[in-house]
């Protein structure tokens, strides 16, 4: 089997060095999710500023590529405005489905392209989402929280 | 298997399973029965030989096919009763040990208030922190719908169950004693005895969730004195999808069903309906008949062996496991490191490498075994880990098993840089 594959450089630097780790206090919402099979967990700190994503910064416990993953996403998404950050999330899920088929688009997804090796190891896709599922989670909630602002706003 | 020198690698090749490689031609090394055990083909051809030559629904026909396939069907209930040392009427089939103990929890919560079985406010159940889910969950949910106290026995740091407060634990509020025989994670098997009879003392009910006993070693529920017990099959060489539970049939006959329909009933009108004798009270539905045939060619095959052989064929591979797992620098036994009261299950973690990544560097030398928090999430917190990775040993492992085991976390440790 080509571990090598699943474990790229690029990851293991990720997993000893994660980029955004440690929450910020600078936070417009904050998401808490599991992966119930394996018992990972983050906690995931979003600050949206007029629709970007102005800051991520998170804290868990998780393997390499549950780690590696949120580190690569936060890098990746911050600065980014909320559509194209959903952008690149759907990109990147489309990747993690390919099944080995896929080498990802580097000029979207950049260093997330490493995790392609992933998709050929069904039980780890799950690892690899977790934080970009929390990311998916955190900016729906800002965003309807925005918008009933708004409107609270409006209607006031 | 009747040969009487008992050799692991000759036995292998009644498992079809150990003829395929993994992972670009790798041995199987298949260290992951404590989840679920492979399948010798008498197994297989048990379930086969039922649907090829018998197959007909249990309890309702009239014709040649419906008397053999009864006949099956019950022959297997009589050989668990037998392997259990057990009453014939004991053995009720479930689709898994889950299912029984969920059995149990909803019978006594089914119960009338008046009922021995009833659960009240104020009432105590037992259990562990050492419980996995199937035998936590079930009983912590029966203790919040009816108001009942839920307290447990904690674990020591070196994984033994701690009965220092054994009389503040189990008190005269105590109906239901709820707890596992051998640990899932820790290999641990706990002082029993001890418990029964402070469990009886309170006229408490001891439920025995005997997942990882009944398939390892020779159990005798008249001797252990317990009042219930349930098992899978898929752990002790047996299909998927059937399990057992065996209660003592003064008990049984007084309790209230958990699943009606069919074949449980007596009679039957539009606004009411009344119950069957057990064992069918319990067993409502066309029952997992082929499953069933198929668990007593399991436990044919596991006495035809001997269960003294296999604990103790276990016994020596977990010790030689063990002291060559603690040894590895970095590598820290979760559990006990003696061979007392232990079964052949061994949790540890690699420093610097989560549970996940052990398991998938192991996986590419062909070695299942099995990572995480093994459903049993309460112990982990407990000892202080987020998840372990878990060898656990059966009668078809070999030293060389161990040899690869032990190899494969030193290249973990390498592949990581740790």
């Amino acid at each position: 089997m080509d571990l090598d594959s699943l474990y790229q450089e690029v990851i293991l630097d990720h997993y000893k060095h994660p980029l955004h780790k440690g929450l910020s206090e600078e936070k417009t919402i904050q998401v808490h999710h599991v992966n119930p099979s394996c018992g990972d967990e983050i906690t995931l700190n979003l600050l949206l500023e007029a629709n970007m994503v102005a800051d991520i910064s998170w804290d868990g416990v998780g393997c390499s590529i549950s780690q590696a993953s949120t580190s690569i996403m936060s890098d990746l998404l911050i600065g980014k405005s909320i559509s194209e950050a959903f952008s690149i999330l759907d990109e990147f899920s489309g990747l993690m489905q390919s099944k080995g088929g896929s080498k990802g688009n580097e000029e979207v997804l950049e260093d997330a392209v490493a995790l392609a090796g992933v998709s050929k190891f069904p039980a780890r896709i799950k690892c690899a989402l977790l934080g970009w599922m929390a990311f998916k989670d955190a900016a729906s909630q800002g965003m309807s929280d925005e918008a009933s602002n708004k409107q609270g706003e409006e209607n006031g | 298997m009747t040969n009487s020198v008992f050799d692991p690698v000759a036995l292998r090749s009644d498992f079809p399973i150990f003829q395929r490689t993994v992972r670009g031609g790798a041995r199987l090394v298949f260290l992951d029965s404590g989840a679920t055990s492979q399948k010798p083909r008498s197994v297989l051809d048990a379930e086969r030989n039922f649907y090829e030559n018998h197959n007909a629904a249990v309890n309702r026909g009239s014709y040649l096919l419906a008397e053999e396939a009864n006949a099956a069907y019950e022959s297997a209930r009589q050989s668990v009763a037998d392997f259990l040392n057990g009453k014939f009427e004991e053995v009720i089939f479930t689709k898994s040990a889950t299912e029984s103990l969920n059995l149990l929890a909803y019978s006594f919560g089914n119960s009338q208030s008046s009922s021995k079985f009833a659960v009240k406010p104020g009432d105590g159940i037992v259990v562990s922190e050492i419980e996995h889910h199937a035998n936590l969950i079930p009983w912590q949910q029966l203790a919040k719908r009816t108001g009942a106290e839920l307290s447990w026995f904690s674990v020591t740091p070196e994984g033994r169950l701690d009965l220092s407060n054994i009389d503040q634990v189990i008190t005269e509020k105590t109906k239901i004693v709820a707890i596992t025989h051998q640990s899932n994670v820790l290999g641990t098997i706990i002082p029993l005895a001890e418990i029964v009879k402070r469990a009886h003392a309170v006229g408490a009910l001891v439920v025995l969730d005997a997942c990882q006993s009944v398939p390892h070693f020779s159990i005798d529920v008249a001797a252990l004195g317990i009042d219930f017990l349930a098992f899978s099959g898929h752990k002790a060489l047996g299909p998927t999808g059937i399990g057992v539970l065996w209660g003592r049939s003064e008990l049984l006959s007084e309790m209230e069903p958990f699943l009606t329909g069919g074949s449980m009933i007596e009679s039957v009108t539009m606004t009411d309906a009344t119950w069957a004798p057990i064992p069918r009270r319990f067993e409502a539905g066309v029952p997992n008949m082929a499953q069933a045939v198929g668990l007593e060619a399991a436990l044919k095959y596991l006495t035809e062996v001997g269960m003294e052989r296999v604990h103790g064929h276990e016994l020596d591979l977990t010790a030689s496991a063990l002291s060559q797992i603690s040894d590895i620098p970095g590598v820290k036994v979760v559990g006990p490191l003696d061979m007392k009261d232990r079964g052949g299950v061994i949790s540890f973690t690699v420093e610097g490498v989560h549970p996940h990544d052990v398991g998938q560097v192991l996986d590419s030398f062909g070695i299942a075994v099995r990572t995480g928090h093994h459903c049993a999430w309460p112990l982990m917190r407990r000892m202080n880990v987020v998840g372990t990775t878990r060898a656990s040993f059966y009668l078809y492992n070999t030293e060389d098993d161990v040899v690869a085991l032990v190899d494969g976390i030193r290249s973990v440790q390498k592949y990581f840089g740790v």
